[in-house]
């Protein structure tokens, strides 16, 4: 009994973990309807960029400054967009026109000498984590201007095929300029089991506290965001847009800018699961492989919820670590002959399909009908 | 109006950091090609780098110190698989007709690769060399003439980490009621070792507990968990790239002791042990003979091809595990071509000819000084029945910092080994319906 608790307690704690990454699908495709493909990607690139700040030396020094100046140029735009309530409109033939790139090349410039300054030292967390939010912003920007905006009322699968694209992107460009090592990431969080209920169970019950840490971000993380989205104006805008786009357009919401922004939080749900996995596993090219297991997280939970994706989460944790464990015995019970384990990756997909049969919208999703 | 500004600055500063690539030199006629299938991305690239790299710089030292083998020069090409077993058949089949004669040999440094080209190798007459994988019974090559497991077979390795870990426990009759727990990758690699523990298992009488991990082996809780409970006396550790320093932290988090931890030659190097930090301290591996360190011939690595043109290695990590796995690799597809030279003549050879080189390679302790890997490798001799070689390894522990060679040497049990080869080889040939050859017949 010890050893089934120690199991089951052991996947939910991985599932909430898959469910950090499970929340940056949901945040897009609430808001866009877009089928994120690239979110692993996206964890990839937050965590290389945060453990580069931290520790430069990974790199060569002109690609830290590179970094520095990109976060400085975007920090600086962003600046100047939120100064200017939110637009850079202005008329043809003022010079305030040039105004963007002047901010842009000048806060890169600073960005860079501060990067070259301390390149030999890295920065300190209450820097690198801003300055990494400020990278995801970046991608998100660029995959707004780039590659959304010029696909606005295409079909869903053609934008789910980009998504596509950009993943082989970053995960390609991002090991380009960060290597492909194992990087390792140390932010604080313990790493030692604690042991519960010893006097229970002989050697008692194995609980990692990184995992426990864990599940305690995904909690706050998960509140911030229902707080965003049901308290803030632009939360608001986001669930309007997220109901009709052309109602939301029609009320004066600017689609591109909310595209922007649901980009932007996603990053930053990228950027903790970075913090989380990459304390765990180190940053490495292996993140990318969560969005696989993020997805029959996100079969079951249903695509739009966000309590979804975590009890999606929980279910697939536990189901495919307690399956993987107890399989082998099964099949001796069963077929007489003890089958090798090695399941847990497809079985992921079974126990979300075996759900599917009952709930095809997901526990949580919305029921969609169309009426012809 | 919106600006355009953030994109080009974002762009410009993001090409700013530069991109790397290969350039491939322009096809001359007196010049030997060879293909090198490397991983420099992807889940296991940290392994599959500095693989490539030592590969590499031993070419490009050749050609840079002796103007090539025997007046002939090197070609070489790096082609991407990812570890993929269909991107590896896919640079094979760009990569197979190159060159004045054709690819020399393939090191395909991947199992399941190695499977898939077992097959096309005899009909496209190119060899194939596994340094330290691959198939176990292509050792014997009367059934697998173009396969060549020089070094050392999985079988091999699983004999020698069950000799030390008995040794370790005061003999082989101590084995007897005791558990051994082998954590591998869920793949063909993974696999080989299975039949060879299974036999020695049932002759010692300790018991085998299997423990599959799936590609690419960052999840690895329920395994552990169960190690925890099972407690095994000893666990063998048969992963590759991130798996490896991933059952390091797992084996940390439920308190696993990991001086009982022993990995094959493919989990014994730097990126294996570095990103675990301290929790991989005392966890020890197999050697294929050569360890980490610098043995003569760095001295030329050094003065003629590391930070080189071309070269993508920093002078640091050039005596690292895998750097110096590759330069072995690699010095021993020169010494076939240079053994093969020997009977077709100085100039490019063919696949087919080379095969020959590989099939009468002889490298004795003179020979092996004289290259400059003095120290690190045995004397080898290939034959047509033995495509091996050569059955030795040792035992490294991690210290924190650095490896330490911690054993003597031991040799492959060929009365185990011999007969497991001759068996399995022989139904090979039955499924494929191929005709051993007379090797007594064979030069």
């Amino acid at each position: 009994m010890g050893f089934f608790l120690e199991v089951l307690i052991g996947g939910l704690l991985t599932g909430v973990l898959y469910s950090l990454v499970a929340l940056g699908f949901v945040l897009i495709f609430k808001a866009s309807g877009v089928f994120n493909f690239a979110q692993g990607a996206m964890v990839l690139m937050a965590g290389l960029a945060l453990v580069q700040l931290i520790q430069p030396t990974y790199i060569g020094l002109w690609h830290f400054v590179g970094i520095g100046a990109l976060v400085a140029a975007v920090a600086g735009l962003l600046v100047l967009r939120v100064l200017r309530g939110g637009t850079f409109a202005v008329v043809k033939g003022d010079w305030r026109v040039h105004l963007p790139m002047l901010v842009a090349v000048g806060a890169g410039l600073v960005g860079g000498l501060l990067a070259l300054a301390g390149g030999a030292k890295g920065w300190p967390l209450w820097l690198a984590i801003p300055a990494a939010i400020a990278v995801m912003v970046a991608v998100a920007w660029v995959v707004e201007r780039w590659v959304l905006r010029p696909l606005v009322n295409q079909e869903g699968i053609i934008l789910f095929m980009a998504t596509l694209g950009i993943t082989f992107f970053i995960d390609g460009f991002s090991q380009t300029i960060f290597g492909s090592n194992v990087y390792p990431l140390n932010v604080g969080l313990s790493k030692d089991p604690v042991f519960l209920l010893e006097s229970v169970f002989d050697g008692g019950i194995l609980v990692n506290q990184l995992d426990i840490s864990g599940a305690i971000i995904a909690g706050v993380l998960v509140a911030g965001l229902a707080v965003f989205f049901q308290k803030t104006r632009i939360g608001r805008a986001l669930r309007a847009v997220a109901d009709d786009h052309a109602a939301a357009q029609s009320v004066g919401i600017p689609l591109n800018w909310i595209w922007f922004i649901v980009w932007s939080v996603a990053g930053i749900v990228a950027l903790v699961a970075a913090i989380v996995w990459g304390s765990k596993l180190g940053i490495q090219f292996s993140l990318t492989f969560l969005a696989l297991k993020a997805l029959p997280v996100l079969i079951l939970g249903g695509f739009t919820s966000v309590p979804g994706a975590i009890v999606g989460g929980l279910l697939i944790g536990a189901g495919e670590k307690l399956a993987e464990v107890y399989f082998p015995a099964l099949t001796k019970y069963v077929l007489g002959t003890a089958m090798p384990g090695g399941i847990e990756y497809w079985f992921a997909y079974v126990l979300a399909l075996v759900f599917l049969l009952f709930r095809p919208q997901g526990l949580f999703g919305e029921r969609i009908i169309e009426r012809v | 109006m919106e600006k355009k500004t953030f994109g080009l600055a974002a762009m410009a500063l993001a090409a700013a950091v530069g991109l790397g690539g290969t350039a491939v030199p322009a096809l001359a006629q007196n010049e030997q090609f060879i293909p090198m299938l490397s991983y420099r991305t992807g889940a296991y690239a940290p392994n599959g780098i500095p693989f490539a790299n030592g590969m590499g710089d031993y070419y490009r030292m050749i050609n840079a110190r002796d103007g090539g083998i025997n007046g002939v020069k090197i070609l070489f090409e790096e082609c991407e698989t990812g570890y993929a077993t269909d991107k590896g058949v896919e640079c094979y089949e760009r990569l197979k007709a190159k060159g004045p004669t054709g690819a020399a040999f393939f090191n395909p440094l991947s199992t399941g690769i190695t499977f898939a080209l077992t097959e096309k190798a005899p009909v496209d007459k190119i060899p194939i060399i596994t340094m330290g994988y691959g198939r176990s019974e292509s050792r014997n090559g009367a059934v697998f003439p173009w396969n060549f497991p020089l070094l050392g077979t999985y079988w091999t390795a699983a004999n020698i980490a069950v000799q030390h870990i008995a040794k370790e426990m005061g003999g082989f009759d101590k084995l007897k009621g005791k558990k051994i727990a082998l954590v591998f990758h869920d793949s063909p690699y993974g696999k080989e070792p299975i039949p060879m523990l299974t036999e020695m298992s049932k002759l010692l009488g300790f018991e085998l507990l299997l423990l599959p991990v799936t590609h690419p082996g960052v999840e690895q809780k329920s395994q552990w968990l169960q190690i925890r409970q099972q407690r095994p006396d000893y666990v063998l550790l048969w992963g590759w790239g991130v798996m490896n320093s991933t059952s390091v932290k797992e084996a940390a988090a439920v308190g696993y002791p990991r001086d009982k931890m022993l990995g094959v030659w493919w989990s014994g190097a730097e990126p294996d042990v570095l990103p675990a930090g301290d929790q991989a301290a005392g966890y020890k591996a197999l050697m294929l003979q050569h360890g980490a360190g610098k043995f003569p011939v760095h001295a030329d690595m050094l003065k003629f091809a590391v930070g080189k043109d071309g070269s993508q290695t920093k002078p640091d990590e050039a005596d690292d595990v895998l750097y110096n796995r590759g330069l072995v690799n690699a010095m021993l597809g020169v010494e076939a071509i240079r053994t093969a030279q020997k009977k077709f003549g100085n100039k490019p050879l063919t696949g087919e000819q080379i095969r020959w080189g590989l099939e009468n390679l002889d490298l004795s302790e003179a020979r092996i000084k004289e290259l400059g890997f003095e120290g690190a490798l045995k004397p080898l001799k290939i034959s047509c029945s033995d495509h091996e070689g050569t059955r030795f390894g040792r035992v490294q522990q991690w210290d924190g910092k650095q490896w330490k060679v911690i054993s003597d040497w031991y040799e492959g049990d060929d009365k185990l080994l011999a007969p497991m080869v001759r068996d399995i080889s022989a139904k090979y040939a039955d499924e494929k319906k191929i005709a051993p050859r007379d090797c007594s017949k064979e030069s």
